[in-house]
């Protein structure tokens, strides 16, 4: 099937989704996504920010879709014509949805854990206005943690389901989802038990926003102070490969979380033996930095070579330096 | 030689008349120029008893604020410590306890806030990051001191003083 997204053709198997097909392509002409993760089968069709215009709609049937489409729910036709950034609807109509997400959310980045790497802020700093036209309260919910090693912020919930599909498919059985409908819906778990399985850690790793986030990192540090490494260990339960980042600050292990790609979804998942319970460098084997984006915040202070010493090679002048410094922390 | 311009003068080393000769005139005229300055308004000041006015843009000393309730306003965040051109600060977040709702105004505060004041360059871009207004470089000249150690400022020198006292 050939499909042109931007004037970018391309040439995809039967079935595949227009958003698929745009990573196909890549770079700037891909849809954003809150909601769509291609590792749960299921998602999608919830957030609206991957909107796209079809101008037109096959080489059988040319007429265009009479209104913007998810591209995360619509397959591709055979001719198909999509429009993305080089439409002036379609980055309107972002613009209008990501004014919806954050009608409920609450500005506390510099509190939330999650800011720096939270796909919510990114899609607000490219798409979003300054500022909100809303006038009523937002709505608010208290932390509740849910078992001692995940706490779910109600309030900073755009609901994905994401975190839900991860239960239900990753996990061996389900126990929490969505109660309620509409503007009072919410996450929750039966009568607040713990969500106790090998992989209920995932749900922190799919979260777009700082909603479900990791106890054992709350406020340990801000992420683009921490330094990601790729590791690996030797992980005997059977459906964990142990493939993990580990985020260091100084030689400690802040937090460990899966490996993800450039839509900031996990290659693969990891289980919560590997997430919680080995914190130190000896439990793993090191593979090297992490590559991160220099777009990102991540990388901002961060040096991919080493400095210069200040004192270089000779052995008088670093005696020096060490004395004089054992002087200075003496006093 | 011929010179290249006609400005040259020949030095004449005449004999001092007498006046000159007597030494005291000239004296006298020369501690009169002193004197004449002991009555003038003197060009300096005698810092740090007196201080000169700073400019409404100064940048000096930072200091933490606290809001109309006297909560300190900075909730860690980082964002001073991430637009630091010459990497000064340095803080440590905690979460804030039940009880402590009168000291802190977010749920995270910064339990430890660093500013090593050697390093620190006067720029003003922590003020202009800062999210929450926390922090401003309103204070004086830092003062001087032997120790390095002694540079690195922590929340005692830097919050501001609370609200009753």
């Amino acid at each position: 099937m050939k499909v042109t997204i931007d004037g970018i053709s391309v040439e995809v198997p039967d079935g595949t989704s227009i958003l698929n097909a745009a990573r196909i392509i890549g770079g700037d002409i891909v849809p954003p996504a809150m909601c769509y993760y291609s590792k749960l089968a299921g998602s999608g069709g919830k957030c609206r920010t991957c909107l796209v215009k079809v101008s037109k709609g096959s080489e059988k049937d040319p007429r265009p879709m009479p209104k913007l489409v998810a591209s995360c729910r619509t397959n591709v036709m055979d001719g198909m014509e999509v429009q993305n950034i080089t439409s002036p609807e379609v980055i309107e109509a972002r613009k209008g949805i990501v004014e919806m997400l954050l009608i409920n959310h609450p500005l506390d980045c510099p509190v939330c854990d999650q800011a720096g790497e939270c796909h919510l802020q990114d899609l607000a700093f490219e798409h979003g206005v300054a500022k909100t036209r809303y006038e009523f309260d937002r709505r608010t919910f208290n932390r509740i943690d849910i078992g001692d090693k995940i706490q779910l912020h109600m309030t900073r919930c755009i609901l994905c389901y994401r975190c839900v599909y991860v239960a239900d498919q990753i996990t061996d059985h389900r126990i929490h989802g969505i109660l309620n409908r509409g503007d009072l819906s919410e996450i929750s778990t039966y009568i607040q038990a713990a969500v106790d399985n090998d992989f209920s850690g995932n749900v922190i790793d799919v979260c777009p926003v700082g909603a479900l986030t990791d106890r054992t990192f709350r406020f340990k540090n801000r992420v683009w102070f921490t330094k990601p490494v790729e590791a690996h260990r030797d992980c005997d339960h059977e459906k964990c490969n142990g493939k993990v980042t580990l985020w260091y600050k100084g030689d400690d292990v802040l937090r460990v979380t899966a490996r993800k790609d450039v839509y900031g979804e996990v290659e693969e998942f990891i289980c919560n033996t590997c997430r919680f319970e080995k914190k130190r460098t000896a439990d793993w084997i090191i593979e090297g930095p992490r590559k991160v984006s220099h777009h990102s915040v991540i990388s901002s202070n961060h040096y991919d070579f080493t400095p210069l010493p200040v004192v270089k090679t000779n052995p008088m002048l670093q005696e020096a330096n060490k004395e004089q410094f054992e002087r200075e922390t003496r006093l | 030689m011929e010179p290249l311009s006609n400005k040259r003068k020949v030095v004449e080393n005449k004999p001092l008349n007498f006046l000159e000769r007597a030494y005291l005139p000239a004296i006298l005229q020369g501690l009169a120029i002193t004197m004449k300055h002991f009555f003038r308004k003197p060009v300096t000041i005698s810092y740090p008893e007196e201080k000169r006015e700073f400019s409404e843009n100064f940048r000096g000393m930072h200091s933490l604020k606290r809001d109309e309730n006297g909560k300190e306003r900075c909730t860690a965040c980082g964002l001073c410590a991430l637009s630091c051109p010459a990497e000064a600060i340095t803080m440590t977040a905690a979460e804030r306890q039940p009880g402590e709702e009168n000291l802190y105004r977010e749920e995270k505060y910064a339990a430890v806030y660093e500013i090593n004041m050697l390093r620190c360059i006067f720029c003003g871009l922590c003020e202009e990051a800062c999210p929450k207004e926390a922090i401003y470089l309103d204070g004086d000249i830092v003062p001087s001191d032997y120790l390095r150690k002694d540079f690195i400022y922590g929340k005692d020198k830097l919050v501001e003083a609370p609200l009753n006292q």
